[in-house]
């Protein structure tokens, strides 16, 4: 089973602009939506607080891993249980399992080429909760079909 | 069916064990591609066809018993093993919401450059 995520995205702009976008904790925080305490910093502890709407309860915290200029920007952060508001304020998130994202830039003839991946979802628990896969009781045969295919492309 | 979902999300103890590992095997995959059918297999039935021996065929079984994809019923003397679907479609639905997120993420970091 495919345990990452990755996603490739062109960019019209320098590398230099792109990695700004990605490694100033202001900037970050304008288009990933979370208001940061400070800069980031490779080896230590990123604090904040989500801002998207809807999520506004979740706590930002990732330890920055690597920081290679105009290539590598990277950190592991926290996949908490379950994202409702009642049910995350009385979690212990000391021990929530972690992924580590990489942002990856690579030059182009037009820009700058973003890659980012996402792993280690094999280290997160197969009971983890979505409020929106618990309100979505017609979701069951939707979940079915897809392990169909699933099932069938693996065998 | 939500009920189904609800009483194995409360199987905690057991769920901790990571699905993504236990698939991460060939035999293992053929057998819940097997099961996956929806008609439960002895042991006999499972390892016909197959190079492993019984006893091969039933550790691996019980790998996916550990983290909840199959579950075997007592039929008589003999044990049966069915597959449940949950755990895979709850990692699978978790997956696609942080791959959403993300898209989104990305669409909102390219107009907050190019903008």
């Amino acid at each position: 089973m495919n345990d990452r995520i990755e996603k490739r995205i062109e960019l019209k702009a320098p590398i230099s602009r792109v990695w700004r976008a990605v490694t100033d904790y202001r900037e970050f925080g304008e288009w990933f939506r979370v208001k940061l305490d400070g800069p980031f910093v490779p080896g230590q502890v990123s604090r904040g607080q989500i801002t998207y709407p809807g999520y506004e309860h979740l706590k930002w915290e990732a330890v920055v891993q690597k920081m290679e200029p105009e290539r590598l920007f990277s950190f592991t952060w926290p996949h908490p249980k379950s994202m409702d508001k009642a049910e995350y304020a009385l979690g212990d998130h000391s021990k929530d399992p972690t992924t580590l994202v990489e942002f990856r830039l690579e030059k182009t003839a037009t820009g700058t080429l973003l890659v980012l991946t996402e792993s280690g979802f094999d280290n997160i628990p197969g009971d983890f909760r979505l409020e929106a896969f618990r309100r979505n009781e017609g979701g069951w045969a939707e979940q079915i079909k897809n392990i169909e295919r699933y099932v069938a492309k693996a065998a | 069916m939500l009920q189904k979902q609800r009483s194995s999300l409360a199987a905690r103890g057991r769920a901790h064990a990571p699905v993504f590992a236990a698939l991460g095997d060939e035999t293992r995959l053929a057998l819940v591609a097997k099961l996956s059918g929806g008609q439960p297999c002895s042991i006999s039935q499972l390892t016909k066809g197959s190079k492993l021996t019984r006893q091969a065929i039933t550790k691996h079984l019980r790998v996916l018993e550990s983290v909840g994809i199959v579950h075997s019923v007592h039929a008589g003397r003999e044990s049966l093993f069915e597959f449940d679907p949950t755990p895979i479609g709850q990692m699978r639905e978790y997956l696609d919401f942080v791959s959403e997120q993300w898209d989104q993420a990305l669409v909102r970091l390219k107009s907050f450059i190019e903008d």
